[in-house]
């Protein structure tokens, strides 16, 4: 089980054209694959192709090259799949301001009726946490209440593969530590998880693997740990000497210390050593340091 | 087991009925247009159409009638539909198994269901501050049924179906409400039908409206008036016959252009 793929995507590419500003490659010939049951992060600036990369996944867009698989089938052509297909998937929008007249309540009820076999609706209103809001119209929710009515609606339907594009833009602290629990719980009930954030903090606390993306390449696919050789990146020693800065890295920095310090036999001058941060790989990764 | 699709269909029609009922404003309008419409040209024009001894307020209830179908179903779902669109209410529906005739059917609930109320709130001022008169037959009442039905269909499945020509919600209304005025004007809602010059009335033949006003006139006026439409009679199997191929038209081009999003 653990082995098997919940998407496979080999050389995807799409590209916009438009008479105002020409091409634009939006994704350009991107590899990744999500393995059944993990929760699998796309990590990047806005304007990186991540929406672009999920929206072809999810079936919404069509794509210029590549080769796209989702649970086994290639969503651009369906066929007569379709319906067996989104049965299966379920899909967290990345805005949404619909059925403002309705309740929740009302809402993820009448959802379960578009699929086979839906979970129970109450039992999924109280999981994101709208009990209380349960008879409210979505018009009166805060906008972390609606996504999680939008994550409600996207698990409805019991899927067995979620994809969820920037779940948490716009949320307090409090809330979003409320969401990586709620995303937690339905990977720990067996549930394949693809989401894209540009939040690199939600992809250290959430996901089993992040793919980083930056002008619709991925640049690095690895475990939030070892994101940019930070498990190995070497640490910067720098320090006064001879009239100037000094500067040399190491992955022995404690020996390096010792060794200047028997040098200058006690205080080393202006003695810094710096490990970087994982805000400090990726921004370097994304071109922004 | 893959639910059914005419039984989500109803199911959202239920629910389309509960938002539309949520909207006061909209409510308000829809009930109410065609109610002020007819006392606005019962009160300019007095008398009656020719020697007939059919009030002019009599003759315009059916087109009051007939261009409130177009209203609700064309132009509202015309214009709806799009701001749906903005909204991202058809782009969510896309991402689940629904099948899009699930959500024609709901709409058709909904139109059909603003309708009746509509004609009721209309029939009974009518009667109530016009004297207007009401059919007297049983066969009249059946034809006056069938042509809310069919009308309401033909309606809303080529409201749908235009509703992938404009391009966002924003600029809807400026696209799809000159069509619906002018055909009201072409199509004898507003004037006497047999009175307009007979190119209008030729142009007017192509389209539903003529023949849904037509119709009802077939029901609300004497039977004796027949003799003044323009054709000499009521031609309602040709009504039949005009509203069904527009239905099934609209089905087909509502399957083929029908947009979940705008991309």
């Amino acid at each position: 089980m653990a082995n098997q793929l919940a998407v496979s995507v080999q050389g995807l590419t799409k590209v916009y054209e438009s008479k105002a500003s020409g091409k634009k490659i939006a994704v350009d010939g991107i590899d990744l694959e999500v393995k059944v049951g993990e929760i699998f992060a796309i990590l990047g600036p806005n304007g990186a192709g991540k929406t672009t990369a999920v929206e072809i996944l999810e079936g919404y867009r069509d794509r210029d090259g590549g080769e796209v698989k989702v649970l086994g089938l290639d969503p651009a052509k369906l066929g007569s799949e379709s319906w067996a297909w989104r049965n299966r998937i379920g899909i967290v929008l990345q805005s949404t301001n619909d059925s403002q007249d309705l309740s929740v309540s009302e809402t993820v009820h009448h959802f379960a009726n578009y699929y086979s076999n839906p979970r129970d609706s109450e039992s999924v209103i109280h999981e994101v946490g709208l009990d209380e809001k349960a008879n409210a119209r979505i018009q009166s929710l805060s906008g972390g209440q609606r996504r999680r009515l939008d994550v409600a609606l996207g698990i409805i339907g019991n899927p067995e593969i979620l994809f969820l594009d920037e779940p948490t833009t716009g949320f307090d602290p409090e809330a979003r530590r409320a969401f990586w629990d709620l995303i937690r719980k339905l990977r720990a009930e067996g549930t394949t998880i693809l989401l894209t954030t540009h939040y690199l903090d939600e992809a250290e606390a959430l996901a089993d693997r992040v793919a980083v993306i930056v002008d619709g390449k991925i640049i690095e696919i690895s475990t939030p740990e070892n994101l940019g050789g930070r498990n190995t990146a070497k640490a910067r020693i720098n320090w006064f000497e001879n009239g100037s800065r000094q500067e040399i890295q190491s992955d022995s920095p404690t020996a390096e210390v010792a060794k200047l310090a028997s040098r200058f036999s006690g205080e080393v001058p202006e003695l810094t050593v710096i490990r970087p941060s994982l805000e400090d790989i990726y921004l370097k990764m994304i071109g922004k340091s | 087991m893959k639910p059914n699709v005419l039984k989500v269909g109803l199911l959202r029609g239920g629910l389309e009925i509960k938002q539309f009922m949520r909207q006061r404003e909209s409510v308000v309008f829809t009930l109410l247009f065609p109610v002020i419409l007819l006392f606005i040209f019962g009160s300019v024009f007095k008398g009656e159409v020719g020697p007939s001894g059919v009030t002019f307020s009599q003759y315009f209830l059916a087109g009051m009638i007939a261009s409130g179908l177009v209203n609700t179903g064309f132009q509202q779902l015309a214009i709806m539909i799009p701001i749906e669109r903005d909204f991202g209410t058809l782009k969510r529906l896309r991402g689940t198994p629904i099948s899009p005739v699930s959500y024609f059917i709901g709409k058709m609930i909904m139109v059909f269901a603003a309708m009746t109320v509509q004609i009721i709130a209309l029939l009974i001022f009518g009667v109530a501050f016009f004297g207007l008169n009401m059919p007297t037959t049983f066969d009249k009442w059946l034809r006056f049924a069938w042509l809310i039905l069919l009308g309401s269909i033909c309606s809303a499945i080529l409201g749908i179906a235009f509703s992938a020509v404009p391009k966002n919600g924003r600029g809807a209304s400026a696209v799809v409400s000159p069509i619906v005025i002018i055909l009201q004007f072409f199509s004898g809602v507003f004037f006497v039908f047999s009175d307009l010059p007979s190119w209008m009335q030729q142009f007017a033949a192509l389209f539903p409206l003529k023949w849904l006003t037509q119709g009802m006139r077939s029901v609300f006026l004497p039977e004796g008036f027949a003799t003044q439409e323009v054709a000499g009679n009521w031609e309602v199997s040709r009504i039949a016959i005009v509203l069904a191929i527009w239905a099934v038209a609209g089905t087909f081009l509502a399957l083929r252009s029908f947009k979940w999003s705008e991309k």
